[in-house]
């Protein structure tokens, strides 16, 4: 019974940190290629679970198939964010990238309170409740987690494409190890900060769909997300895509596992002791390189 | 020298006008918004001492606020202070727990730079709201510790917290200029400049970051324990409150990070403006205060990257050169007098 118990929330942990790793690889992309950290990403994810939420409450359309709408509007919303604002940051980034993407996460929190008030929502889906049965264990598998663990597999996949087998991906890659350089060889650095920044942004509207549909959400969710996202990313390392992936699911497995062995009003400070413990020991994060760059 | 004249001037001016304010005024809604503006302005003024110095962004200062309101708090009811002068006598007691609690944690996320240490308090500031939360039977859990109810009439309720608040403030202000000015505070700009370089030319760059990180605790958990006194009850989310957080760190960024005048303009500017949109504009409309407050943040951004005082001291230093092109230029009358040397007197002047 009690090994069950454990096996079911390894499962879940795994399913749910494949959510997470989806808008913790933007944010940590974002971070890598423009070194800067992206506040506003949590409550982007929120514009991504409400976007869904319109889409499917009053349009009907499904919540998979609006994710064709809600990722390219988000996409842009992001090149609008990057163009408007980030770029003109040229000195002091962490300071003032941590202040404008705060000022406007400011702003679009307080536009989707008056909007659609701070009352919780749920996304609703035929396969929201609907669950299907594992074998041998008796253990009944939520289809949203399974579909939603599914889409960030395909979507993983592809942004793995995308940096590791196009030309963009070349130059994007080449942008993250040294700016300058790559500028020198012609790469259009401002172009792929562009794009990145937007590629980061719409894979939040993936990412809030899949949240909105595992977890009851309003505006001020996204300080929870944020510090979670956060934290996922500085233990993986940041700018590292494989450290977000394995830092979301280890984080949310081992969150999950203190919930049912200990309480889970521990979960979150184990969440959080983790990265503490571990940068203790390793202040790079998993996967981060030893010396922060200098640029 | 004249400069330093005016400047000492308008102090003065400042300091009597905050003194005589609540008694001028004598509306006991604007002492109390008078209170809370102060007591920003000073943890602004602290989170400034440490993260302004030195460079290390912290998003975990109100870790010490929230230390010291259930410092106060729980000394309140364990010995059963009843509500008077009382518990502004264990205000320092209560700043100096927050600074033991600085100690440990300092040395923890001092271990990493950046952005990691940014992340970092982050978290330590979440484990300390969550164990709020979580141990009940120290800290009452999610129903919060009432606080003694101070003795003193109605009528001039807010009055002794706003010149505790005042007080409070002052000494920040006091010791953050003398940091400024001593080589400690040298050595922490120092730090932010170029940590390695510093290192290698001897300062003791671990020492003085975390000492520098537990002194701004130790005005922060002062701060904490006025507010909560103030307000009667501290609870998780009130005490441990990520909006402080952010808010220390804005008006700190407004005024002009890393300047001994910059969070006190940015204080006493940024405070009474967002307690006048709540008030305005969140009836209007529930979020629309947030948008407001967002966009004013996004336009002082961008106009002023520096914050409010580096920009203006820039605009002065500008304004002297013309002033002086121009005497000369009477002076001289016809004689060639080359701008080059005004020129390198002011980027001189800028530097230094």
């Amino acid at each position: 019974m009690y090994t069950q118990v454990i096996f079911e929330a390894i499962i879940t942990g795994i399913l749910t940190g494949g959510i997470y790793a989806l808008m913790a690889s933007g944010l940590t992309l974002i971070f890598g290629v423009m070194d800067i950290i992206n506040i506003a990403q949590g409550i982007l994810v929120i514009v991504g679970a409400y976007l869904s939420y319109v889409l499917s409450q009053y349009l009907h359309i499904d919540l998979f198939v609006g994710l064709l709408i809600t990722m390219p509007a988000l996409f842009l919303l992001g090149l609008l964010i990057e163009w408007a604002f980030i770029r003109r940051l040229k000195r002091n980034r962490i300071m003032l990238s941590i202040l404008v993407t705060y000022a406007i996460a400011l702003i679009i929190e307080g536009g989707l309170t008056m909007i659609f008030s701070p009352d919780l929502v749920t996304l609703n889906a035929p396969y929201v409740d609907a669950s299907f049965p594992l074998p041998f264990i008796h253990y009944y598998l939520p289809e949203v987690y399974v579909f939603a663990f599914i889409l960030a597999v395909i979507l993983l996949g592809g942004l793995y494409f995308l940096l590791y087998r196009t030309k963009f991906g070349y130059g994007l890659r080449a942008a993250m190890q040294d700016r300058t350089a790559a500028m020198l060889i012609g790469i259009n650095v401002e172009r792929i900060q562009l794009i990145t920044f937007g590629i980061g942004v719409a894979l939040c509207a993936a990412g809030g769909m899949a949240y909105g549909a595992t977890n009851a959400f309003n505006p001020a969710s996204s300080y929870d997300l944020i510090s979670r996202l956060l934290v996922i990313i500085v233990l993986g390392g940041m700018g590292s895509l494989a450290g977000a992936l394995i830092g979301s699911v280890v984080l949310v497995t081992i969150g999950d596992l203190t919930a049912v062995i200990w309480s889970p009003v521990w979960s979150s400070v184990v969440f959080f002791m983790v990265l503490i413990i571990l940068l203790l020991f390793r202040p790079q994060g998993i996967f981060g390189q030893s010396e922060g760059r200098t640029v | 020298m004249k400069r330093g004249i005016i400047l000492w001037l308008l102090v003065l001016v400042l300091v009597v006008l905050l003194f005589a304010l609540p008694i001028a005024i004598g509306d006991a809604a604007i002492t109390s918004i008078g209170v809370y503006v102060l007591l920003f302005t000073g943890a602004a003024v602290a989170w400034n001492m440490f993260s302004g110095y030195t460079g290390y962004i912290s998003l975990g200062q109100a870790t010490y606020y929230g230390v010291g309101a259930y410092a106060l708090a729980l000394l309140c009811r364990s010995f059963n202070v009843p509500g008077g002068v009382g518990p502004f006598l264990l205000l320092p007691l209560c700043g100096l727990i927050a600074a033991l609690f600085a100690v440990p944690l300092g040395w923890i996320a001092l271990r990493t730079k950046r952005y990691a240490f940014v992340v970092m308090t982050i978290a330590i500031f979440f484990i300390m709201q969550l164990l709020a939360f979580n141990l009940p039977g120290l800290t009452s859990g999610p129903r919060g510790v009432l606080l003694p109810t101070p003795d003193w009439g109605p009528d001039v309720f807010d009055l002794p917290f706003y010149y505790v608040a005042l007080a409070i403030f002052l000494l920040a202000a006091i010791v953050s200029w003398r940091v400024r000015r001593s080589k400690f505070g040298l050595d922490l700009l120092a730090i932010r400049d170029d940590e390695k370089r510093a290192r290698s030319l001897g300062v003791p760059v671990g020492r003085y970051k975390l000492l520098a990180y537990i002194l701004s605790a130790f005005f922060i958990g002062m701060v904490g324990a006025v507010v909560v006194y103030y307000a009667g009850l501290t609870t998780p989310e009130f005490a441990f409150n990520p909006s402080f957080d952010v808010s220390m760190a804005v008006i700190a960024f407004v005024g002009g990070i890393g300047t001994v005048l910059g969070p006190i303009v940015g204080g006493l500017l940024l405070g009474p403006l967002q307690q006048y949109l709540n008030l305005q504009f969140s009836s209007i409309a529930a979020g629309f205060e947030l948008v407001l407050l967002g966009g004013l943040l996004l336009l002082i951004i961008l106009l002023l990257p520096e914050g409010i005082v580096p920009s203006l001291q820039r605009l002065w230093l500008r304004w002297m050169v013309i002033r002086r092109q121009r005497s000369s230029a009477k002076l001289a009358a016809g004689k060639q007098h080359p701008d080059d040397t005004l020129l390198a007197e002011s980027s001189r002047r800028a530097k230094g």
